[in-house]
C-alpha cells in the first residue's frame, strides 16, 4: 500500500518539472496565440547552457541560473523581435512552422557543439539526499523542484494580475490593435513575453538537467510533456498548468509501478482520458 | 496663419485592394471641435484608423504639428498626444474598470486627467472600478472608453461613432460630459452618423461619401439641404 502512496507522491512531484516545462508555453500561448515547437529544444539548450557555466566556471548548477536565466531571456528577446513577430498574423501555420524550423535548427547546433552524448549537470549531495516522511523517503531535490514549480507559478500569476507588466499581456492578448493605441508597442510586448517565458524555461532546463542525463535529441519529449500539462490544466490557466503537470506526472508514476515500461504510455493516456472528457482542459480561463 | 495642429494632405488609404480613401484634405486648428458626418462606409472609420496609426499612410499625408506622422505606427503616435475613443468601445474584457483606465495612462503624458478626474467627470466608473469591464451596460462601457482615452492627456482626441447602439438618454448624458472635456483645451474630432448631435457640439464639419470630402465648412453657414445632399449624394 505505501508504495502505491509513495508512487503517488513522487508522481506529484514530478509533475512539478513539468509544470515547469508547460508555463512558458502557457504563457506565450496566451499572450500571442503562438505555439512554439521549439520550446522543448530550449530546454536543453537551457541544460546545455548550464553544463558549459558550470564547466567553465566551477560553479553549482543553481549558481549557474544567475547566468543561464538572463541568457535564455536574452534569447527569447531577440528570437521573438528578430524573427517570430514577423510570423504573427492572422493565419496560424506560419509561426507553427517557423518554430518547427527553429527545433530542428536548436537540435543540430547542439548536436554540432555538444555531440551526442548523454551529459549531466551535477548537483553534489542534494541529488541523492532525501527526507523520511511518514515512512516515505521523499528526495530533496524533487521536493525542492516541486516547490520552485509553486513558487514560479504564483510569480507568474502575480505578474499577471498584479502588475502593470501583466497588465499589458492581458491587453495585447484581448485586442493588439487597441492595446497598439493606448501606447504599447506589441513588438516589445511579445519580445518581453518570450523573454519571461525562456527565463522559465532556463529554471525548467537546469532541473532537468540535474535530475537526469540528457543529450539534443529530447527536447521533442519534453515538449510533449509540456503540452500534455498545458492542455489538461486548460489553457490560460497557470494554476491549471501546475494541476496539469501533477496529474501527468501521477499518471506516470502510477504507470511506472505496474509496469516500468508504462510510464510515458500512462502519461498519454491520461491526457487523451481528460481530452475526451474535457477537451477544453480541466480549468479552461480562456473563453474565446 | 500658423500652422495647423493636424493637417491631412491628399490621404488615400486602403485595405488591400480595395481603397477606402481618396485624396482627403483636412486642417484642425487647435481648440477646434470638429464634426466628420457621413453615411455608412463613407470612410470615417477608415480615416480614424488612418490617423491614429491603425493603418499605414504615406509619412507626409498625415501632419501633427508639423511632422509627418503617416508611416508611425500607433503607439508611436499614441506618445505624441492623440488619442481614440475607437468604434464599438473594444474594452479589453480581461481588464476590470480601473485597470482598462489605468492602460489609457500607458504613455504616461502628463495633463489633467488622472484615475481621480476621470472618476470625477464619470462618478459611476469610481463605484464599478474593481468590476470586469464587460460587466458594465453599454453606456458604462463607453463612460470608461472615453475615460482611458482621456487618461493619456491627450492633445487632439478623436471619437468614433460614440452614440453607435446607446440609448438616447445615455447618449444625452454623454454628450453632456463632452463639454467638460473639450473645456481642457483639448482639440477634438467628433464622427458621427448622428449628424444633429454632432453639430450641436462642433464648430467646422466635414461631410465624407464613398471616401471623398464631399462638403465643408462653418456649421452655421450650411443648411440642411447642403447636407442632405453631400450625406446621401443626390443633387439638392
Amino acid at each position: 500500500m505505501i508504495e502505491w502512496v509513495n508512487a503517488v507522491v513522487q508522481g506529484i512531484l514530478l509533475g512539478g518539472l513539468y509544470a515547469l516545462f508547460a508555463a512558458g508555453l502557457s504563457l506565450i500561448f496566451g499572450v500571442m496565440r503562438l505555439v512554439n515547437i521549439a520550446h522543448g529544444d530550449l530546454i536543453i539548450l537551457a541544460a546545455y547552457l548550464g553544463l558549459t557555466t558550470t564547466t567553465m566556471l566551477g560553479v553549482h548548477p543553481f549558481v549557474a541560473l544567475l547566468i543561464v536565466v538572463p541568457a535564455m531571456a536574452g534569447i527569447g528577446y531577440v528570437i521573438q523581435r528578430g524573427l517570430l513577430n514577423q510570423t504573427l498574423g492572422p493565419d496560424i501555420l506560419p509561426p507553427l512552422l517557423v518554430t518547427f524550423g527553429l527545433s530542428v535548427i536548436l537540435q543540430n547546433a547542439l548536436l554540432e557543439g555538444y555531440t551526442a552524448d548523454p551529459q549531466k549537470l551535477s548537483g553534489g549531495v542534494i541529488e541523492t539526499a532525501s527526507v523520511n516522511v511518514g515512512g516515505m523517503a521523499l528526495g530533496v531535490l524533487p521536493l525542492l523542484t516541486f516547490g520552485i514549480a509553486v513558487a514560479v507559478i504564483a510569480g507568474l500569476q502575480w505578474m499577471f494580475y498584479s502588475t502593470a507588466l501583466g497588465r499589458g499581456f492581458r491587453a495585447v492578448s484581448d485586442n493588439q490593435d487597441i492595446a497598439q493605441l493606448m501606447g504599447l508597442n506589441k513588438a516589445h510586448v511579445f519580445g518581453l513575453a518570450m523573454a519571461l517565458a525562456l527565463a522559465v524555461t532556463a529554471i525548467a532546463g537546469i532541473l532537468l538537467g540535474i535530475r537526469t542525463s540528457f543529450d539534443p535529441s529530447i527536447g521533442g519529449g519534453r515538449l510533449i510533456f509540456g503540452f500534455e500539462a498545458v492542455i489538461i490544466g486548460g489553457l490560460g490557466n497557470l494554476w491549471g498548468t501546475l494541476a496539469g503537470g501533477v496529474i501527468l506526472g501521477v499518471a506516470q508514476t502510477i504507470g511506472a509501478k505496474i509496469d516500468p515500461g508504462w510510464q510515458v504510455l500512462a502519461g498519454h493516456i491520461a491526457f487523451l482520458v481528460v481530452l475526451a472528457v474535457r477537451p477544453n482542459g480541466l480549468f479552461p480561463r480562456v473563453s474565446h | 496663419m500658423p500652422e495647423p495642429l493636424l493637417s491631412l494632405t491628399a490621404l488615400d488609404a486602403h485595405y488591400g485592394d480595395f481603397q477606402a480613401l481618396f485624396g482627403v484634405d483636412m486642417a484642425i486648428e487647435e481648440g477646434e471641435v470638429i464634426a466628420i458626418i457621413g453615411a455608412n462606409g463613407a470612410g470615417k472609420t477608415t480615416l480614424m484608423r488612418s490617423i491614429s496609426g491603425l493603418l499605414t499612410n504615406a509619412p507626409e499625408q498625415i501632419k501633427y504639428r508639423g511632422q509627418a506622422i503617416g508611416a508611425l505606427r500607433a503607439d508611436q503616435v499614441a506618445h505624441l498626444g492623440l488619442a481614440l475613443v475607437p468604434e464599438g468601445r473594444q474594452l479589453f474584457p480581461s481588464l476590470s474598470v480601473e485597470e482598462n483606465l489605468l492602460l489609457g495612462g500607458k504613455t504616461g503624458r502628463t495633463g489633467p486627467w488622472s484615475l481621480q478626474t476621470v472618476c470625477d467627470l464619470f462618478p459611476i466608473l469610481q463605484e464599478r472600478r474593481a468590476q470586469a469591464s464587460t460587466s458594465l451596460s453599454g453606456g458604462q462601457q463607453q463612460m470608461v472608453a472615453i475615460g482611458r482615452a482621456l487618461m493619456s492627456n491627450p492633445d487632439l482626441i478623436l471619437f468614433d461613432e460614440i452614440s453607435l447602439g446607446l440609448a438616447p438618454v445615455i447618449i444625452k448624458s454623454i454628450y453632456e460630459a463632452l463639454p467638460g472635456i473639450i473645456g481642457q483645451g483639448t482639440t477634438a474630432v467628433i464622427v458621427e452618423q448622428d449628424i444633429s448631435k454632432a453639430l450641436s457640439v462642433s464648430s467646422r464639419v466635414y461631410c465624407l461619401q464613398e471616401g471623398r470630402v464631399s462638403l465643408t465648412g462653418r456649421v452655421e453657414d450650411i443648411t440642411r439641404d447642403q447636407i442632405t445632399a453631400a450625406y446621401f449624394g443626390v443633387a439638392a
